[in-house]
This record gives structure tokens, sequence and C-alpha cells, in this order.
């Protein structure tokens, strides 16, 4: 178990490692800088500007002072918030745009467990194909116009919740429904297509024969014997997640990281964005590890290697 | 099972399928309609006419007209291309590169095996949006960037997939027949492998096209997708949406209108999707 951690973050890291080097890569290569102004600056402006931000020197050793931050948690100064080191604007914006995450994947599960255990056990019904339709329903609709119809629905018509910025609970009900709705459709299905198979197996067979109540039958040998399919697809549904934050955090005007991402990559901010990809690369994998863990407390019978 | 067998089998069973067949006649539709727009609209993609400017849906524009008095459907329709264009184009990108790496890392060594397969983990480990906004940067904000970029993304999903069917293939009998007969390598993996593993790379493929104009057009409504106002192809139906988005307090039909157009595509992609996986994997092992 142990061995197992240790080379999982080993491994981790050199990810980690390669992401880091091929945005720095990336960032390098990529025509037209932050200071292009359409007014030329002046050479002498200029010159300085470079010394303060070591651009005057060769790529190779400001990629070698970008890792040295980067070892001691200095992302490096944001371009466009002269004042503002990139980890000063991680730290105040990544607590909105997690809490938003979490709630929207809180939400999915909460869709997803009760809609995905009534399509399977009432499969192939009436109940099972309004699911499915659902569920087919919540994949397809991009989430901005979902975001755009709910605050012209329920905020502009109705003003029930508000449609913008991030505080108050009601101004947190659209931005999670918006961002959930999508996973939650894919968990119901996936969930519903795994209970169908675990409901078929013997023991399913064997708990009712011994005369154990359905509920107990669906909820503790079933759907336990469920989980791993739906921790497996964990990892790219929090990628999803991360996505979706631009673009909900860009539809109701929330002050997240996915926001100061848009806004770098159209100043061409490239320590931000850097920065950015860098600290999602880092929730990804390690949220991957954490899923790899939780496989043997789901199903004991999984070994760690 | 040969490729002729294959299509023959696809089409019979979408035959039977009514939503199916009904999503194919909308994507067909609309395909018709972006390439002949020209002619069938009396209404240029461009232009000014002050006098018409964001209009309700009425009999002269069915759809309404924008915020600088153009005609809504029109615009839709030039947008059908680029969103088209880009679906289909990423996907063969994509099949290209996915399938010729995925037959390469199944049949070489382990060791070169093992390689390969890391690099599409580090792929794998990121964001695709979040690769695609970086790539697209350096390749160019227009339609022919987007492509690439969003192909270079999308290819590892299929790389990895055709990896595991020739592992499986490898230790078949008709493999080790072809090779008893002595046939070579290439042959083996192009003559006898791929023609057998098409189901599903044909089912992946599918799915992928709705998820790439989705990513295309969230990309072009959060200001990071094509950024090419002159160019021939259209407008993305992510920007329509994006200036419908911006009116939609008192002219909502400027938002609802492309959204509908992205909703549509989507949902026909993805029904469409559901049926040739049942019929080419019906014991669902995809997805």
């Amino acid at each position: 178990m142990g061995r197992f951690i240790l080379r999982r973050l080993y491994h981790g890291l050199a990810v980690l490692w390669v992401v880091a080097t091929l945005t720095f890569i990336l960032m390098h290569i990529t025509p037209g800088g932050p200071f292009d102004r359409e007014q030329r600056l002046p050479p002498q402006i200029m010159a300085n500007l470079q010394a303060k931000y070591h651009l005057d020197k060769p790529p190779w050793h400001q990629y070698l002072l970008y890792l040295h931050g980067l070892v001691r948690g200095d992302l490096g100064p944001s371009y466009k918030y002269l004042t503002r080191t990139v980890t000063d604007i991680v730290a105040s914006t990544l607590p909105v745009s997690a809490l938003l995450g979490a709630l929207a994947l809180a939400c999915a599960v909460i869709i997803a467990l009760p809609t995905g255990l009534l399509a399977a056990y009432y499969k192939n019904s009436w109940v099972d194909r309004w699911c499915l339709f659902l569920a087919t329903l919540g994949i397809s609709l991009p989430n901005f116009i979902l975001g755009a119809l709910l605050i012209w629905l329920l905020s502009l018509q109705f003003g029930w919740f508000q449609a913008g910025r991030w505080g108050p609970i009601s101004s947190m009900v659209l931005p999670t429904l918006t961002l959930g709705a999508a996973p939650a459709a894919y968990l119901s299905y996936l969930l519903r297509s795994t209970l169908i198979e675990t409901l078929g197996e013997d023991f399913i067979r064997t708990a009712r024969a011994k005369g154990l109540k359905e509920k107990v039958v669906l909820l503790k040998h079933a759907l336990r014997n469920s989980i791993n399919p739906v921790l497996t697809v964990m990892g790219p549904l929090l990628a999803a997640l991360v996505t979706g934050s631009f673009v909900v955090e860009y539809v109701f005007a929330i002050l997240g990281m996915g926001r100061f991402f848009i806004t770098a990559v159209t100043d061409r901010d490239y320590p931000m964005i850097m920065g950015v990809t860098l600290v999602y690369s880092t929730l990804l994998v390690g949220a991957n590890l954490i899923v790899d863990l939780l496989y043997s407390v789901a199903d004991p019978r999984v070994k760690i290697r | 099972m040969k490729e002729e067998n294959l299509l023959k089998t696809l089409w019979q069973g979408l035959r039977r399928n009514q939503v199916a067949l009904g999503s194919l006649v909308f994507i067909l539709a609309m395909a018709v309609g972006s390439a002949l727009v020209s002619l069938l609209s009396p209404y240029s993609s461009g232009g000014f006419d002050e006098a018409h400017i964001l209009e309700t849906p009425s009999l002269s524009h069915w759809m309404g007209t924008d915020g600088l008095g153009r005609d809504l459907l029109t615009r839709i329709l030039y947008g059908a291309r680029v969103s088209l264009t880009v679906g289909v184009g990423t996907t063969g990108l994509a099949l290209l590169m996915g399938t010729i790496y995925g037959l390469i890392s199944g049949y070489a060594r382990p060791q070169v095996d093992n390689l390969l397969m890391r690099i599409v983990d580090i792929f794998y480990s990121l964001p695709d949006l979040l690769v695609f906004i970086l790539l697209s940067l350096v390749l160019g904000r227009n339609v022919m960037g987007l492509l690439i970029s969003l192909g270079l993304v999308t290819w590892v999903r299929l790389a990895r997939l055709t990896r595991g069917e020739v592992l499986q293939a490898k230790e078949s009998i008709y493999v080790e027949g072809a090779r008893a007969i002595g046939a070579s390598g290439t042959r083996i993996l192009l003559r006898h492998i791929l023609p057998n593993i098409m189901g599903p790379i044909i089912v992946t493929l599918t799915f992928m096209v709705p998820v790439v104009i989705l990513a295309e057009s969230t990309l072009s409504f959060i200001g990071l997708g094509i950024n090419d106002p002159y160019s021939p192809w259209g407008t993305s139906w992510g920007t329509l949406a994006q200036d419908g988005w911006r009116a939609m307090r008192t002219y909502p039909h400027v938002i609802f209108f492309p959204g509908l157009a992205i909703f549509l595509t989507i949902l026909s992609l993805n029904f469409l999707g559901n049926a040739v996986r049942d019929i080419l994997d019906p014991r669902g092992k995809l997805r």
C-alpha cells in the first residue's frame, strides 16, 4: 500500500513536470506577446520590462528560473495584474471554483443515484425510458445554453434566484445546476447500465432467495457492487467539471479560477496561463490517485499492486 | 466481418430505428442547407441592415434578425458549415492519428508499447479543453487551426481503444492462421486485424463528433474559439449564441435559435451514436 502510493506520487510528479515543460514550450512558440500594444512601447521601457520578467535571458535560463520558482511554490508574476503574483490570484480564486465544483458534483450524485436506481430496477418500463430520455437531453444540452435558459426563466422571468456573482445561497443555485446537469446525466446513465448487469448476477438471486427485502437487495447488495465503474469515471468527470467551470463562471460572472484563466488567455498573460494549467493538472493527478485508493475501499476484492 | 458487411449491418439496423433515422435526416438536412445556403437564402451572412435590427421572427425573417439586422436563419446555416466541418474533420484526423498509433502500440514489443502508452497517459491526465485552448493559441484561431488542435486532443481516446482491441485480436485464431501462412506483420495488422476491430472504432467515432462540436461552440461562446470575422466559412454557432447572450434580456430570440441549432444537432448525433452502438456493440462493452 505504502509503496503503491509512493510510486503513484512519483508518477504524478513526472506528469506535472512534463505538463510544466510542455506549457512552457507552447507559451514560448506562441506568436505575439503580453506587451504588444497598438502603440509600440519606447525601447527603453520595453527593455526594462523584459529585464524585470527575465525575458531578456535565453529560453533555457528562463525555463530553469521557472522550474526553480515552481519548486518553491512560486508560480511567477502576473503580466496583467502588476501588483499580484499568480500564486496570490490562484489562492483567492481556487476556493470559489472548488466550492462550485463540489456543489455541482454533489448535485450530480443526488440526481443520479435515485434516477439510476429507478431506471435499472424498472428496466424497460416508462420510468426507465423517461430517465434515459432525460439523460440524453442532459448530455446534449451545452451548459452555456442551459445557463442562459435557467437565467432567462428562473431569474429574469420569475425572479427566484440571483443570476450573477457568487455570495448568498440564492446566487449559488443556478450555477450549481448548470454545472451539475451533464455529470448528473452521465452518472445516471452509467449507474443504470452497471446496476442492470449486477442485478443479473447469482448473488442477487441468492439474496432474494434468502428472503431479504427488495430494499436491502437493491441498496446493500446491488449498489455496493456497482460502485467501481462509477469511481472509474470520477477522473474524467472532474476534468469535465473543470472545463465546465470555465463556461459557468463566465456565464454567471463568478470570479473563480476558470474566469481568470479565460481572461489570461485573451490578455496573453503567460505566467497566469501556465500557473492555472499546472494547478488544474495537480488537482486532476491528485484526484486520480484518491480514486485509485478508493477502489480497494469500495471493493475489497481489488488488490492494490 | 468484412467492411461491406459492417456497413450493411449498420444500415439495416438504422433502417429499423425511427429515432436514429430522424436524427440522420436532420443532420443531412443541416449539411445540405449549409452547403446550399447561398442559393437558398435571399440574404447574405455579412452586411448591415439598419432598418431591420433585432426583429423578432416574421415571414421574411423566419428566425428574426440580429444586432446588425442580419437574417438569423441564414447566419445559422452558414454556422453549420463551421460546426459540421470541425466535427467531421477533427474526427477524421483523430481516426487517422489514433488508429495508426494504437495499431503500432498494440502490435509493437512491450517496451515500445509501454513508452507509447505513457505518452497517452499524460494526455489523459489533463483536461481536454485546457490543452485545446493552449494548442489553439499556437495553431491559430481559425477553422483549420481549431480543427487540428481538437484533433491533437481527441486522438488519444482512439489510440487507447485501438491498442486494447489489437492486444485482444493478436491472441485470436485468425491471426495465428495468417502468421502460419507467412503473412508479414503489416499485412496482418492492416488486412486481418484492422477490419475486425472496425466496429468499436466506428462506435467511438460516432460519439466523438457531438463532443467535438460541443467543444468548438463552447469555446467560441466564451471567446476563445474561432476568431476569424472575415472568413468565408461563416460564424460559429458559439459566437452567434454569444451575440445573443448579450441581448438576451430584451431579445431572447437571438440566443434561442443558435442554442436550439446546437442542441438539436448534438442531440441527433447522440441518438445516432446510441443506435450505432446498439447495432455494432450489442453486449455494451463501450461507454
